[in-house]
């Protein structure tokens, strides 16, 4: 399943002023890996999603997706070119319905114009149908079809986590980028959790790239862990490499007290 | 198909709404003083439902309406009056300068967000008005002399041009990625929405209707002022896109209605009309605080054990 090199960063950093975020970073996702990024708090973890992802310009470093050079784009750009991602603090769009923000992220697949949707030309119906279809698929496929008339502000935590990445997934990626999709889960949520981020994977041929707090979750289904800490990468390698990282442990625990 | 049968519902509902009012006309019952209500009446409704678009749908807070209001009625009557061409060619023109207008405005402001987007949009529409102040062509602060052309058929028809264009952009892609963008920008963005082009095209859009609206209302007094377009009338449009529900399109034309309905029964009592007017609102803010429709729309309510979201 591991293939071709799908985004390569390269000395990435930021500066928020005279803070330097996260800097020097480098790090690699061949094409169907399924890669962990894990750190303490405050390690730069969603920062790093957030200059991949084009909502931060990194001041340092270029960030290659696909063959491409991501400098300059916006986010909406970057999803274009097959990278989406879903929130550490969940941001569905509450007041639409479950169908509807599946729908949103599915707006590129049909091309139908502001033109023909006002006088309703028959390329608005086709569009229109294309789009319920296949979002109606992508709900099947998270058991959350029987609620796609609910408004997602009104679905329990769990769902809406599930809901976050049917959506993430309906926008068409080739990487997808989940932001603590376990926050607040509890062991069986956790567990269905892992199973369906397997399935998408095979189903969807997907790359992923997953920060976790749930060491767990990490070990379980992760082939290769970054880890970041204070805004640098501290290690990489499998997770028995990284359970067994003295500088990881260090990160996590703090230093061995001598006596 | 659903969505079309709510189309035929609305079109039914319209012709039937017409027939009736011409044929009171005609037979004399509504005489000019209602007539006029009624013009006044779709002029609201045009105005809150375009401001419904930029603020309930896109969630744009754009307080300058009246501007693009102003735009419409003055070249409108430019093109009527002084160039001599029909009222709906006047119409188009005063409707497309308005959108052309809200591309221009839209473009560099809609970059802001909240508290100061609000105040350069107000900051536009008093820029626009103090252009139409200074310029002698049109009058100045004396004003530009119009001829009473508006009929109850261009006004109606207006509306319902303005409602469906809106309920069809509402109910399509193209409005899910504009709501998307109300609910929250950041997702929409990482969702693939070009989320400045559709502000930019909502804004504009809402500035059209804005025009057209203007249009109707320059023929259907004998003068145009500025004044008139003043930040005042801005807030009035304002008041009722918040008062129907920011969201729903049925809201802003329900509270439309209402209140044109109450401020022209007020007429009667001048000193006391502002002050039983702000306390209508003030005790439908107490008692719905959402609005009266809330996000709702007014064919979901038919519809029984369905929940539905801002959508039809």
């Amino acid at each position: 399943m591991t293939g071709n090199l799908l985004i390569n960063v390269e000395n990435v950093g930021i500066q928020f002023g005279g803070l330097k975020a996260v800097q020097n970073v480098n790090m690699f996702l061949n094409q169907g890996e399924l890669v962990g990024l894990i750190g303490p708090n405050g390690a730069g973890k969603t920062t790093t999603f957030n200059m991949l992802t084009g909502v931060y310009q990194p001041t340092f470093g270029t960030i290659t997706f696909d063959g491409k050079n991501l400098k300059g784009l916006k986010p909406y750009q970057v999803t274009k070119l097959g990278m989406s991602r879903t929130f550490q603090n969940i941001r569905l769009f509450k007041d639409l319905s479950v169908l509807d923000n599946v729908k949103v992220a599915n707006h590129n697949i049909a091309k139908h114009s502001i033109i023909s949707s006002i006088f309703r030309l028959p390329s608005h119906f086709s569009g229109e149908a294309k789009m319920e279809q296949e979002s109606i698929e992508f709900l099947k496929i998270f058991g959350l079809d029987v609620y796609k008339d609910e408004l997602a502000k009104n679905l329990p935590y769990g769902m809406q986590r599930r809901l976050e990445i049917a959506r993430a997934l309906a926008a068409k990626p080739q990487l997808l980028l989940l932001d603590e999709p376990a926050a607040g889960m509890n062991p069986q949520e956790t567990h269905d959790l892992m199973e369906l981020i397997a399935f998408i994977r095979k189903e969807f041929n997907l790359t992923i790239l997953l920060i976790e707090h749930d060491m767990h979750l990490v070990m379980g289904i992760c082939e290769r862990i970054y880890v970041l800490d204070h805004g640098q990468l501290i290690a990489d390698g499998t997770p028995e490499e990284i359970r067994n990282n003295p500088k990881v442990i260090e990160a996590y625990l703090g230093e061995e007290v001598v006596d | 198909m659903k969505k079309s049968k709510a189309f035929w519902v609305f079109s039914v509902l319209a012709l039937v709404i017409y027939a009736v009012v011409q044929g009171l006309i005609s037979v004399g019952i509504l005489d000019l003083y209602y007539q006029n209500i009624l013009v006044q009446m779709c002029i609201n409704i045009m105005l809150a439902v375009s401001l419904h678009i930029i603020i309930g749908i896109t969630g744009q807070f754009s307080i300058g309406h009246a501007g693009f209001m102003a735009v419409g009625a003055y070249f409108s009557a430019i093109a009527t009056m002084k160039l001599g061409l029909p009222l709906p060619v006047g119409l188009l023109i005063g409707a497309g300068v308005a959108a052309l207008a809200g591309l221009l405005v839209g473009i560099p402001t809609l970059r802001l967000k909240g508290d100061y987007l609000a105040i350069a949009t107000l900051g536009f529409a008093e820029i626009i008005r103090i252009i139409f102040l200074n310029v002698d062509y049109v009058g100045g602060a004396a004003g530009m002399v119009i001829t009473n052309m508006t009929t109850w058929t261009y006004a109606f028809v207006s509306v319902v041009i303005t409602i469906l264009v809106i309920a069809n952009f509402t109910n399509s892609r193209h409005g899910r990625a504009a709501i998307s963008i109300r609910e929250d920008e950041i997702a929409s963005d990482a969702m693939g929405i070009n989320t400045t082009y559709y502000k930019v095209v909502a804004f504009a859009i809402g500035s059209l209707f804005a025009g057209l609206a203007g249009g109707i209302f320059a023929h259907n007094f004998f003068i145009i002022q500025p004044t008139t377009f003043g930040f005042l009338k801005s807030f009035d449009i304002l008041i009722y896109v918040v008062l129907g529900g920011l969201g729903s399109l049925s809201g802003a034309a329900i509270a439309a209605i209402f209140l044109t309905i109450v401020s022209s029964y007020l007429a009667e009592y001048p000193e006391t009309r502002m002050i039983i007017y702000s306390l209508v609102l003030i005790i439908v803010m107490l008692y719905r605080p959402s609005g009266l429709m809330g996000t709702k729309e007014i064919t979901s309510l038919f519809k029984f054990g369905k929940k539905g979201g801002s959508q039809k």
